[in-house]
């Protein structure tokens, strides 16, 4: 049986990946170690997020899966950051654990193009330097012309809870034990990371009276620009606040010696992320800190299992019990998982190029964890990125490349590719210079047409958002045509919402920069008829138009870096004065301009100027 | 092949002789063909050669030639150094020679380019070099070393991490919005925070400011009537100083009357067109142009006859000069008083009475630029400044960015957009210190040098 494109693994790089190609109209296998665990959420039981968020809408806008899935399977929703500006604002849901991997198989298994099937991948076919097919554990041999890999934490995964260790992947899943060996052997470095995950707690086991309940928000929301709303505001379910205590932090003082981390026990050699730490390590860096703030997540309406955010942990089980217990409310708290951490195999992200294809295996592509990535979010939209740029090299077509001024993608793509990765890497918004250009509202104007021209979009979708341009700017033409005179009434209007009154006559859009001015409030001067949508951009776009232009220009300058390419053949020891550093730096990441030359960790502005010279001198 | 550049490497005018350098492969070639002497081509690298600078026949000035062959040289190409008698018409007639013969004229700081492009000196070095070849006093030359060693930034990277602290905590509440009990920053905090940051940036502009006057001097230009004693009052001065030049045009774009120094600050009195000449500046170049060098200057000089009444356009040049750093010199006291020193409508203390003649009221003068620019704390500091145009117009730069942060919090712009600014700061205060990038560098780092080193 022969397939076009490969996709190896079932989490959600791989969904994405696998309906991205067979939606493209690519013959797709899906090969995952277990179906039943396709889109499996084994961490936090939650989707979006600071910048995940609008990820989760840039997903939707190229024509992505993951936003249409959430909005089918979640047991709450808010904006987060909404009374900070627009360009931060982000939805987060609490996803239901059962029914969002069931979504997400239903469409997987309905898509046309694209079959599954279940096994353990051990090694690839390569020939001259580009990749042919795979080979299952059981030896078998399948071919294809492409392969995109997305196996999560399987490579190599060991479990690690005080100190025992096991090599199993989560859940107890097996993990993969030969290929990221054989992977090494192709030329790839291998980096070893590692995360960890809470413990899961009995609901009914609960005292709540003793904790924070935080809920959804009540005015609707859906991360697809498509759907329309499928849940009901009062049927949310809330989560709950706790604070550690005094006595929780002493346990875990007393006990650090026991911690696989701490207790230099179990040979760690996996990377942890900073920005996620376990709670011995918040309360050893953060010894000053009186508390801690957890949260008491539910996983879904069919289990009981809460999941305790902010616990996660490698103490052995006795003293997780009494850490648990310390807690107010779960003093009689029944553990139903204890929390683990976990060690794995990834790549070294600098090994990719922009499209995600490796450097070293032509049509080989990897996404996610794999990549050195953490997050669902992060791993999805890689998945979609790989996806659609395997399919794209088939068809003999340019890669789809978003750049940090159109897209989070584009600025965690970039940093991959160019920074490479140490711990774990989590998207956040500071990691983007440009993000009030890049906001959750705009997600569809910025790139619904690449998802369009991709093929991932279809004309009705893509006809929405041409309406949608058409009506913003129609309705920034009135603001701008329509003026009012200070009159009396027009004054007194004014005054009443806190706004100085006019002397001279002014444009509805001058009047829109005023800060106490809403949009809603111009419908007191003239009848327009537009959905909250249209007004929401036009109201942000004339009150941050400063603002906005002052990013477009900095992006502008950054896209000029852009264009000044470096060829491929360029031989970076036949430039004399870069420092060694910056000339090994450069040889390995191999930057395809001088923009991206420029965010190299260790390549100084020197060295920059050296290798424009030299570039200019055409030497 | 690259071009073979020429330019006179030393101030124009300024001292006994002149160097003309010529950088380049047909450097020694060029420069044979107008040399009479030994054959240049067949002399030893890195020896001086006597002779003559030959037009055709014509002898135009008995020279001393220095060949230095590649690479072991400033831009490690072959350089040829002529040193020629001072006078400006010769130096500019051998100029002219090597131009003609093959030479092309070098761009600002295309030596130090060359040098840098050619990888003997790096990019900092380049920059630093700059300063130390056109330090003009002891106090520069500090200043330039200190440059080099890199202490110049400390005040920067100091500032840099309190802003990027500011920064830290905006984006720390921003990803991670569900945690109450980090300090959530808001407008009202940051306010104090901007302030401070503003205080700081315009106390590093005015120490490089200060900077800028010890490697620069002080341009000073006299006004006034005619016969005030204006020429009086420059002769008094460089008399006194035993002036280090006079006479000369410099090589910036003002004409140096001469120069002198107080507490080892450079003073350059800058010639008004003519004030030897014509001894009737206000009315020959006209109040126009008299606006036009008060604008350029760092201080003006202004003076009044004792033995006249003020006038109009007395008046009219007195407001124009109170925003700038100015003296009011009443000459000819021992003459009989005409002139109200009531009406006079600027600060008393910036009034000196003098007579010139009678060498009366000098020593006020120049207590007075001491203390105007407090020329004694300047011999106290460090030199911790940033002297070059480029650091000092990117700090600038980063200040006039302030107000716009002050509006923002004031019209309630939710903070994460208001920290677009405050970031803005952070890197312009980056690219000072060479930790952000930015394109024009290069062109703009080594057009701000001297023609020819």
């Amino acid at each position: 049986m022969n397939y076009e494109i490969i996709v190896v693994g079932g989490g959600h790089a791989g969904c994405e990946a696998a309906l991205a190609c067979s939606r493209k109209n690519h013959k797709t296998l899906l090969v995952t170690g277990n179906i039943k665990n396709i889109a499996d959420m084994p961490c936090n039981p939650s989707i979006g997020g600071s910048a995940k968020g609008i990820v989760v809408r840039e997903i939707d806008a190229l024509g992505g899966e993951m936003g249409i899935n959430a909005d089918k399977s979640h047991l709450q929703i808010k904006m987060l950051n909404n009374t900070k500006g627009p360009a931060v604002q982000a939805l987060r849901c609490q996803a239901d654990k059962i029914t969002y991997p069931k979504n997400m198989q239903t469409t997987l298994k309905k898509q046309k193009n694209l079959e599954i099937k279940e096994s353990l991948v051990e090694d690839l076919i390569i020939e001259n330097k580009k990749i042919t097919g795979i080979i299952l554990e059981n030896g078998e041999k399948i071919y294809c012309n492409a392969v995109i890999l997305t196996t999560g934490t399987y490579l190599k995964a060991d479990i690690m809870v005080g100190d025992t260790r096991r090599r199993e992947g989560p859940h107890g899943e097996r993990p993969s034990q030969y290929l990221s060996d054989n992977l090494k052997k192709l030329g790839f470095k291998i980096i070893r990371l590692k995360t960890g995950t809470p413990q899961r707690i009995d609901k009914n086991s609960i005292d709540f009276s003793k904790t924070k309940p935080e809920y959804g928000d009540n005015i609707y929301h859906t991360f697809s620009f498509d759907t329309k709303p499928l849940y009901k505001i009062e049927d949310q379910v809330p989560c709950h606040l706790i604070y550690t205590t005094p006595l929780t932090h002493k346990i875990i003082k007393e006990n650090l010696n026991k911690s696989s981390m701490y207790g230099g026990l179990n040979d760690i050699k996996g990377v942890g992320p900073r920005y996620c730490p376990s709670i011995e390590d918040k309360i050893v860096r953060f010894a000053d800190k009186e508390r801690h703030q957890l949260f008491l997540e539910p996983e879904s309406l069919y289990y009981d299992d809460i999941y305790l955010q902010g616990f996660s942990t490698s103490m052995p089980h006795d003293i997780q019990e009494k850490m648990v217990h310390s807690l107010p409310g779960l003093e009689n708290a029944k553990i139903l998982k204890y929390a683990y951490a976990i060690e794995y195999d990834a790549i070294d992200s600098l090994q990719l190029k922009p499209s995600l294809e490796t450097k070293i295996i032509e049509n080989l592509y990897t996404a996610g964890q794999i990549n050195g990535t953490s997050g669902y979010e992060e791993a999805a939209c890689q998945g979609l990125i790989a996806g659609i740029n395997a399919a794209l090299k088939l068809e003999n077509k340019e890669p789809l490349i978003l750049k940090r001024n159109e897209a989070y993608i584009g600025v965690l793509i970039d940093d991959l590719i160019t920074k490479g990765v140490r711990d774990p890497y989590r998207l956040l918004t500071s990691r983007a210079e440009y993000r009030l250009l890049l906001r959750h509202d705009n997600a569809d104007l910025r790139l619904r047409k690449k998802g369009y021209e991709v093929g991932l979009i279809d004309e009705e979708r893509y006809k929405k958002l041409l309406k949608k341009e058409q009506e913003i700017n129609e309705l920034i033409d009135i603001l701008k045509n329509n003026k009012i005179t200070p009159k009396e009434e027009i004054n007194n209007y004014l005054l009443a919402l806190n706004s100085t009154p006019i002397k001279d006559g002014i444009s509805l859009y001058d009047l829109l920069k005023r800060p106490e001015i809403k949009i809603e409030n111009i419908n007191k001067f003239i009848n327009v008829k537009y959905n909250k949508e249209v007004l929401e951009q036009v109201e942000i776009n004339i009150k941050y138009e400063g603002y906005i232009k002052k990013a477009n220009q900095e992006a502008e300058k950054m896209l000029e870096l852009e264009n000044k390419k470096i060829p491929s053949n360029i031989d970076y020891d036949q430039i004399h004065n870069l420092a060694s550093e910056a000339r090994q730096k450069l040889k390995e990441v191999k930057p395809t301009s001088i923009g991206q030359a420029i965010r190299i960790s260790g390549v100084n502005p020197a060295d920059i100027s050296i290798l424009m010279i030299y570039l200019k001198r055409g030497l | 092949m690259k071009d073979t550049i020429t330019a006179i490497s030393t101030a124009l005018g300024v001292g006994a002789i002149s160097i003309i350098r010529v950088s380049g492969d047909e450097s020694i070639n060029i420069v044979n063909k107008i040399f009479k002497g030994k054959n240049l081509n067949q002399v030893a690298s890195h020896t001086i050669n006597y002779g003559h600078i030959i037009d055709g026949d014509k002898i135009i000035d008995e020279v001393l030639v220095s060949i230095m062959k590649a690479p072991k040289t400033f831009t490690t190409e072959d350089i040829v150094e002529i040193n020629c008698h001072g006078g400006i018409a010769t130096t500019k007639k051998i100029l002219e020679l090597l131009l003609i013969n093959g030479c092309r004229l070098a761009d600002p700081g295309e030596f130090t380019k060359r040098a840098f492009l050619n990888g003997r000196i790096d990019l900092l070095e380049a920059e630093a070099i700059g300063d130390l070849i056109n330090a003009k006093s002891e106090k520069s030359r500090n200043l330039a070393i200190n440059q080099l060693s890199g202490t110049t930034s400390n005040m920067i990277k100091n500032l840099r991490q309190k802003i990027l602290e500011v920064l830290a905590n905006i984006e720390v509440n921003i990803d991670y919005p569900e945690y109450e009990d980090i300090f959530v920053m808001t407008n009202d905090i940051i306010l104090p925070k901007i302030k401070e940051v503003e205080r700081e940036i315009t106390k590093i502009i005015k120490k490089s400011e200060n900077g800028k006057i010890i490697k620069e001097g002080i341009k000073t230009v006299i006004i006034g009537k005619p016969n005030v004693g204006k020429s009086s009052l420059l002769n008094t001065l460089l008399e006194e100083e035993k002036a280090i030049v006079t006479d000369i045009a410099g090589t910036t774009r003002d004409i140096v009357e001469g120069q002198i120094l107080i507490d080892g600050i450079l003073i350059d009195l800058i010639d008004t067109a003519g004030i030897r000449k014509t001894e009737d500046v206000v009315e020959k170049i006209g109040v126009k142009k008299s606006y036009d060098l008060i604008n350029k200057a760092n201080l003006i000089i202004y003076m009044l006859n004792n033995n006249e009444e003020l006038d109009q356009q007395d008046n009219e040049i007195l407001d124009k000069i109170k925003e700038k750093n100015y003296i009011i010199i009443i000459n000819k006291t021992d003459l009989p008083n005409k002139l109200n020193i009531n009406n006079i409508k600027v600060d008393k203390n910036n009034i000196i009475q003098m007579s010139i003649n009678n060498k009366i009221g000098i020593e006020n003068l120049k207590n007075k630029i001491k203390n105007m620019f407090n020329l004694d704390l300047i011999e106290q500091e460090d030199y911790n400044f940033l002297t070059n145009a480029r650091s000092l117009a990117l700090l600038k730069e980063a200040k006039k960015i302030i107000p716009n942060i002050y509006k923002g919090i004031n019209d309630n712009i939710p903070i994460d957009i208001v920290e677009i600014d405050i970031k803005k700061i952070w890197e312009i205060l980056g690219e000072i210190i060479g930790e952000t990038y930015q394109d024009e560098l290069i062109n703009q780092l080594f057009s701000q040098f001297c023609l020819g080193k």
